[in-house]
């Protein structure tokens, strides 16, 4: 009975986590539609699904796995730079479509090895340890990404990681990567479908994984790991398959956000750790754990800057009272009893209520 | 009777403390065999080496004919080692029963893709996973717990689910480390009766630490005693509760 009960809690939950994102598609989809759309915000509907993916498949690492990582750009930035990559060498010579879906597979996989290849030694560390680390590699992938130079001729291709001179390209040589000026050109194919479709799919890995023998045994580590072991689960293998299944969803975001821009450069604006802390922002906002809530903070607050940039020059002033406010409300000894007299009055007048 | 448990010469130091020195214990199967001894005299160390928590320095552990020495935590359990520990260690943010399908993990398998892609084999073997860990819960009295998250639960229960998530990985020997630590006096004859019905319901050979005399002298057929990670006495209970070592060192006159 309660088996049941529980099942279909959870197909409730999940189910209005996909409910939300069609109705918001369709949404938009009429408003595009009927013209009610301001270009702003048609501007902003693809990196709102990018950010809405990388705050889930963050959620999966800080949230279920319980691992601060502040590392989230720096596998977004590997996976946009060899979606990119891919779709460059081959533009022109296959549909575009069929050419972003291959990217997108690339920029997953290469993303999962980088992901694999940090997790290793990185796992081992705990808490304040394991952000710092992850700060740091997530910061060197984007500066050897800037120093990198490749280049294709008839010969084939040349890489150099010190300029572009140093590729010796032949006749009718072409530059793919141009070190800090990143990839030039690559065909603009995301669109906002395709942006809620890959989002539709990472909530259904992250949500599906979570709720499987797998997702219990990276809770049970999380909650904790020496008991886990105790009853035989393999806590490497399972903080390294949460950490490296995040890591490829950040590729994906990083392939829809490269090919939504002419130009992808590896800046310290996209790819540096202000981007892995944003990221970090909407998982904690949204809740810890919460999906739903990851998909819900990234939409609310890469909205509310374009909407409130009226307001650009009070934009510190407003964070700071906001802030200020919300710790006196949680902590302050006062703030709690006039929190919780409220409580009871409303509790007495349910009662009252309910007695009359 | 056939051995299940054989430790030899078993010794491991901290620094120049030797925590545990030359301990030797031989459990029979099915026997309920208790560890006792003053505070610090190394009971929980010797559990520790025994689930390879620490590796020991010298000294053997022989599991059901096979040698287990300095093997990993992980791999002992798979040979047939489950435990409790003495602050209770649950899976606090999961449900209890999930704490119990944990502890299922290593027998009811099928893959994260199949999980992520919900083939049949994920909804047939949750389903199975359902109904064991059901019955290990009706055993123990939590089946209308089975959706409390783990935390929620009273402090009795707690110390209940977590020998139930033990007992669901299916091992040979299973260690209890004070499970009657912080029990009122009806709580620990309610734990009693449920340890000897755990060893004949499932037919477990079991090692319990405890402080308890009632519960020690209650159901354990043999002691051994530690004291400064030595071996004092050891041999059957009442002849050990009355050896004049151990009431020195630790029960008092």
């Amino acid at each position: 009975m309660k088996t049941t009960k529980a099942k279909k809690n959870f197909w409730l939950g999940s189910g209005l986590t996909y409910g939300m994102v069609i109705v918001a598609y369709i949404l938009v989809e009429i408003a595009l539609k009927t013209g009610h759309m301001s270009s702003l915000m048609e501007g902003l509907l693809v990196p709102l699904c990018t950010y809405s993916i990388l705050a889930v498949s963050l959620n999966l690492v800080v949230g279920i796995s319980g691992e601060l990582s502040l590392g989230h750009a720096g596998f977004m930035c590997v996976g946009a730079f060899s979606g990119a990559l891919f779709s460059k060498i081959m533009k022109g010579s296959i549909d575009p479509t069929v050419s972003l879906i291959i990217a997108i597979l690339i920029g997953a996989a290469v993303a999962a090895v980088f992901g694999i290849l940090i997790g290793i030694p990185v796992l081992r560390l705990r808490g304040d340890y394991l952000a710092i680390v992850t700060l740091a590699f997530g910061e060197i992938i984007k500066n050897i990404i800037n120093a990198i130079y490749l280049g294709r001729d008839a010969n084939g291709f040349h890489f150099s990681m010190k300029s572009e001179i140093e590729l010796g390209l032949g006749e009718g040589g072409e530059t793919l990567i141009k070190g800090a000026q990143g990839i030039t050109g690559t065909p603009q194919a995301s669109t906002f479908t395709i942006g809620v479709i890959l989002l539709l799919i990472t909530l259904f890995i992250v949500i599906n994984l979570v709720n499987s023998r797998t997702g219990r045994a990276i809770m049970a580590i999380r909650d904790n790991r020496i008991a886990a072991e105790s009853i035989g689960l393999n806590v490497t293998k399972y903080k390294l398959l949460a950490f490296s299944v995040s890591a490829a969803l950040a590729g994906v975001a990083g392939v829809l956000y490269a090919h939504n821009l002419t130009t992808l450069a590896a800046l310290p604006k996209n790819f540096g750790y202000n981007q892995s802390i944003m990221i970090l922002v909407f998982v904690v906002l949204g809740g810890i754990g919460n999906i739903r809530g990851s998909v819900i903070a990234a939409v609310v607050l890469t909205l509310l800057p374009e909407l409130l940039r009226g307001l650009n020059n009070y934009r510190m002033l407003i964070y700071a009272i906001v802030l200020i406010a919300l710790m006196l409300f949680n902590s302050s000894p006062k703030a709690i009893e006039i929190r919780e007299r409220i409580a009871e009055s409303f509790k007495q007048k349910r009662q009252a209520k309910k007695e009359a | 009777m056939a051995v299940m448990l054989e430790v030899k010469n078993l010794s491991i130091s901290f620094g120049g403390l030797k925590a545990v020195d030359g301990f030797d214990v031989t459990i029979e199967k099915g026997q309920l065999y208790g560890l006792i001894g003053p505070n610090g005299a190394g009971k929980t160390t010797v559990f520790n080496l025994l689930t390879g928590v620490y590796k020991p320095d010298t000294g053997s552990i022989v599991l059901d004919g096979k040698n287990i020495t300095g093997k990993k935590t992980i791999e002992i359990n798979q040979d047939g080692i489950a435990r409790t520990f003495q602050n209770i260690r649950l899976f606090k943010e999961l449900t209890v029963l999930e704490n119990v399908k944990a502890g299922l993990h290593n027998h009811f398998k099928y893959s994260s893709l199949t999980g992520i892609l919900r083939l049949p084999k994920y909804y047939q073997t949750e389903k199975a996973m359902d109904e064991k860990a059901m019955e290990l819960l009706k055993v123990f009295d939590l089946d209308k717990e089975s959706h409390y998250k783990a935390a929620n639960l009273p402090y009795g229960k707690q110390r209940k689910l977590e020998i139930a998530r033990a007992l669901a990985t299916e091992p040979k020997l299973l260690l209890l480390d004070e499970p009657a630590a912080g029990m009122n006096p009806n709580e620990t004859a309610e734990l009693m009766d449920t340890i000897r019905f755990v060893r004949k319901e499932f037919n477990m050979t079991i090692l319990l630490i405890e402080h308890d005399m009632k519960l020690v002298s209650g159901i354990c057929e043999k002691l051994t005693v530690l004291n400064f990670g030595q071996v004092l006495a050891t041999g059957d209970t009442s002849d050990v509760l009355n050896d004049p070592q151990v009431i020195t060192a630790y029960l008092g006159e």
